[in-house]
């Protein structure tokens, strides 16, 4: 992975260069107009997050029933990863509502259940840095209390009654619409998957400074 | 005689009737509609600037990482 790192976070690049102009080209939304364009950066950002949720759900599982070092470094990097796409969607969501519905923010199921997963990835990190000894094991905890939020948030929109579009529009989107959503949608997965492994990879660098620290103070 | 184009003047001057009724609409004219492309902008801008400043922390956090390996390194008698 490590060589291909670079390759592939120039594919990235070139996809986030790309994707603005095939999101130009794609045709307007017959009642939202341009504003519904904030869709094909909006979406993306959630899977990036869904996806950064599901790594550090699963690593928290492995660390909490485990104990493996590296499967805490694995949750530790999804739930930071998890943290940055969830406020781009809580960002680019407003902006889009202040348009279409003339109001910033809505206190509906969905808006509300997607800022409260957002906060419990960051009272995830809060536990990681202020917790003390043992604070690994409490936020593995709070990972996997998220990951289990974050179906409930996805499917909020067919269960309750909201001003949020429900998740139907995206099987349902015309080719014209779906093709350059679907090229987003992989950039921004890719890019997910680029910054859990380097900020994994920054983990792993992290635990063998501590390791050296504590070999120096064995040292007679 | 000398007032009269005057009291004329003042009349057509007159700041025009308070507004006395409100009638609803449904939808603003258009001239009145926010413009979306400024909120398309910040949103699109947000999101790069976002996953740059990550970027560019994980960066920073491993140059700083590599220090202490190395400063470590060179602490450690060679065997």
């Amino acid at each position: 992975m490590k060589k291909a790192f670079i390759p592939l976070l120039s594919v990235v690049a070139v996809m986030f260069v790309v994707a603005p102009f095939l999101i130009a080209n794609a045709p307007y939304e017959s009642t939202m107009g341009l504003i519904q364009k904030i869709f094909y950066y909006h979406v993306p950002s959630w899977f990036a997050m869904y996806l950064a949720i599901g790594v550090s759900g699963v690593a928290s599982a492995i660390y909490l029933f485990k104990g493996t070092p590296i499967a805490d470094a694995y949750a530790n990097a999804g739930a930071e990863v998890a943290v940055v796409f969830g406020l781009c969607g809580l960002i680019t969501g407003p902006l889009w509502g202040r348009v279409a519905w003339g109001v910033w923010w809505q206190w509906d199921v969905r808006l509300t259940t997607a800022l409260l997963l957002e906060l419990i990835f960051v009272a995830y990190l809060m536990v990681r840095r202020y917790g003390g000894p043992g604070a690994e094991k409490l936020a593995a905890a709070t990972a996997l209390f998220g990951t289990a939020t974050a179906p409930f948030v996805y499917k909020s929109v067919d269960i309750w009654r909201t001003v949020h579009p429900q998740t139907s529009v995206i099987p349902t989107l015309k080719p014209s619409m779906g093709g350059p959503f679907a090229f987003s949608a992989l950039a921004f997965l890719l890019l997910s998957t680029l910054l859990l492994t380097a900020r994994v990879h920054l983990a792993k660098r992290q635990m063998m400074v501590d390791q050296l620290y504590l070999a120096h103070e064995d040292q007679p | 005689m000398m007032l009269i184009p005057q009291l004329l003047l003042s009349l057509v001057l007159q700041p025009p009737p308070g507004q006395s009724e409100f009638v609803p609409v449904n939808e603003l004219p258009v001239a009145e509609r926010l413009p979306a492309a400024p909120f398309l902008i910040c949103a699109y801008a947000f999101v790069w600037v976002a996953v740059m400043f990550y970027l560019w922390t994980i960066w920073r956090r491993l140059n700083k990482v590599e220090a202490d390996l190395d400063a470590l390194a060179r602490k450690t008698p060679q065997r």
